[in-house]
């Protein structure tokens, strides 16, 4: 279990202040409205924290003067930002159409054979890998590109999972 | 050079030329490459006289419209007294396309010239650029770009020491295929959820904060540069078919095909030759069967069609589809259509946005019969439903995700009805046909 999965039990920390707020504040001046920081904002805690909580949504609101039920409609349209905690390694593997036919399903099903993971979505039980399928990475060309955390790996085919995992520590 | 293809000789390398050097990433390495000299030629020269250039040059959209760029940027009022902005688009998520980031990720300079030179243009001292949150590589090195022009004095407030100021500003998105749209971009830009706006207003009367904008694509700015450096004549001369169609243009190439990648070719190149020469044409074993040219929001093409092409914003209408943002999808004989098509369904049900009832209800309704016809469970009366349906998803939304979503059932049960009916074996029982009967 991580830290962030009991953050409703502990006092709420919060993620702007020292350079975080710095570093909001710094983005301000590039926009005519606080309003239009709200995405950087929310990327800002993803960054820190690994998903966006409700108590990190109302802190959201209150640095950009909006309500929390706002941030929260612009949090659930967006699918990038977790709502709820997710494992170590995030695995995007992407599914839609110019992958899917050059064999997407198969690397779907190798990462999931090969992390113990058993379900799209939910969390191995080591805690270290989620899986899920993500629409059109924009790399269709380099099929089957998964986006794990931060890094897209290009032209994944299901024989080179087990290797791609090894190397995640 | 080329990425991940090395350049063929029938290729015009003009934006692609530099891609796989990592030396053309650095701003000096750029500088080398002849980079901001368009610029700069700009900047000594007044808006108006850019935007005639532009005109003259044929350059037209790349990012699927096609709408020509010249007249795009002369709708942008000059000594309105309002800010004006310029966002870029670089929210590439049609499926099949990927050339915007290859620009971004091997000539990120390119960009910050071309949206510089862009803002200058419309009378804009700012300018965001839109980049999908996946894009992560492409955005590290659009931000380093962006640092190196800001302490090289070319972005700023006295850019290339002409006294004037032109901000140019990255902004992630995250995740959603609609932000692309032009208006949903600009709301995701305020800070909203990704809902396209009800045209009129147009962006160039109210855009980003309600002030008058101009949306260009990645590739489309990235081409100014060289169309101010060599000029409107250069450009308009690299034609090979239709006049309307000039310049040269990124495709994109995936699916079945021997060499996947990117090929830069003049506009009007034979559809045939490219696939078959530049793109190496089916794997060893297989024939090709379907085309989809410009990413899969356009109509799929039969092999017929797709051979008789000539890839220009013309030639494909010609043939029963559309150029769109030049993403070439290719299908082999290993591959079911339904099965894809029922695919391509899911993919615009889990992007609407779900403002409009006939997109959020039809893609959704689209999915789930196009899947029961792949699992065998499907009807007769399923492929009249689905035209049914799609009637009702086309020309009746606020944006085109509803038609976009239409379009490849549509051609889909037109081109390869014999593979749908392949699926349906028999009539189902249905209690109110059968009551009429």
């Amino acid at each position: 279990m991580t830290a962030a999965i009991h953050e409703h039990e502990t006092p709420y920390q919060p993620v702007f202040v020292g350079d975080r707020r710095k570093e909001l504040d710094a983005l301000f001046p590039l926009y005519p409205t606080k309003m239009a920081c709200i995405l950087p904002a929310l990327w800002m805690v993803q960054e820190d924290r690994g998903w966006v909580s409700d108590a990190a949504m109302a802190e959201v609101a209150q640095v950009l003067e909006l309500t929390a039920a706002y941030v929260k409609g612009v949090v659930t349209f967006y699918t990038m930002y977790n709502q709820h905690p997710v494992g170590k390694y995030l695995i995007q593997v992407c599914t839609t159409t110019p992958c899917n036919i050059c064999g997407a399903e198969d690397v779907v099903s190798a990462f999931m054979e090969h992390t113990g993971c058993t379900d799209l979505g939910i969390t191995s039980a080591d805690g270290r890998f989620t899986i899920i399928e993500v629409e059109c990475l924009g790399a269709c060309g380099f099929a089957t590109p998964v986006m794990i955390n931060e890094d897209v790996v290009e032209s994944v085919t299901a024989a080179r999972v087990p290797a791609i995992l090894a190397g995640l520590k | 050079m080329g990425y991940p293809q090395p350049s063929h000789e029938r290729e015009t390398p003009v934006l692609s030329k530099y891609f796989g050097d990592r030396d053309a990433t650095s701003l000096d390495g750029w500088r080398k490459r002849g980079g901001y000299e368009g610029l700069r030629k700009a900047l000594s020269m007044t808006p108006a006289e850019i935007v005639d250039i532009v005109k003259a040059s044929g350059l037209r959209g790349r990012g699927g419209a096609g709408f020509p760029t010249g007249i795009k940027w002369s709708f942008m009022k000059p000594g309105d007294g309002k800010p004006h902005y310029l966002c870029c688009n670089a929210d590439e998520s049609e499926p099949g396309t990927f050339k915007d980031r290859e620009i971004m990720r091997w000539t990120p300079h390119a960009l910050v010239e071309g949206c510089a030179l862009g803002a200058y243009a419309i009378g804009a001292e700012t300018a965001y650029v839109y980049i999908r949150g996946e894009f992560t590589e492409p955005l590290a090195r659009m931000r380093q770009a962006v640092r190196e022009a800001y302490d090289a004095g070319i972005l700023g407030t006295n850019s290339m020491g002409t006294g004037k100021r032109i901000d140019v500003i990255i902004h992630k998105g995250a995740g959603a295929y609609i932000c692309g749209e032009e208006t949903a971009m600009m709301n995701s830009i305020e800070g909203r959820r990704g809902n396209p706006r009800i045209k009129p207003p147009f962006p160039a009367v109210s855009g980003v904060f309600a002030q008058p904008t101009t949306i260009n694509n990645v590739e489309t700015l990235a081409a100014v540069p060289h169309i101010l450096v060599q000029g409107a004549d250069w450009y308009k001369a690299m034609s090979l078919s239709s006049p309307k169609s000039t310049g040269s243009k990124l495709f994109s190439v995936c699916g079945n095909i021997a060499r996947p990648g990117n090929y830069e070719v003049t506009l009007g190149f034979p559809f045939k030759d490219f696939l078959y020469d530049l793109c190496g044409g089916p794997l060893p074993g297989r024939t090709l069967k379907a085309v989809v040219p410009g990413g899969i929001s356009v109509p799929i093409q039969t092999m017929e069609e797709a051979e008789a092409s000539k890839m220009d914003y013309e030639g494909f209408i010609e043939q029963g589809s559309m150029l769109g943002s030049g993403g070439v999808i290719v299908f082999d004989d290993q591959q079911n259509m339904v099965k894809q098509i029922a695919r391509a369904a899911r993919f615009f049900a889990h992007e609407s946005c779900g403002q409009c009832t006939q997109c959020r209800e039809g893609t959704a309704w689209t999915t789930r019969i196009m899947e029961r016809i792949r699992d065998g469970e499907g009807t007769h009366e399923d492929l009249d439903t689905l035209f049914s349906i799609a009637d009702n998803m086309t020309a009746t939304t606020i944006c085109v995700l509803s038609d976009s979503c239409a379009v490849p059932v549509m051609s889909g049960i037109r081109k390869f009805r014999s593979e749908f009916e392949a699926l349906i074996k028999k009539p189902k029982f249905h209690p109110v046909t059968a009551a009429v009967a």
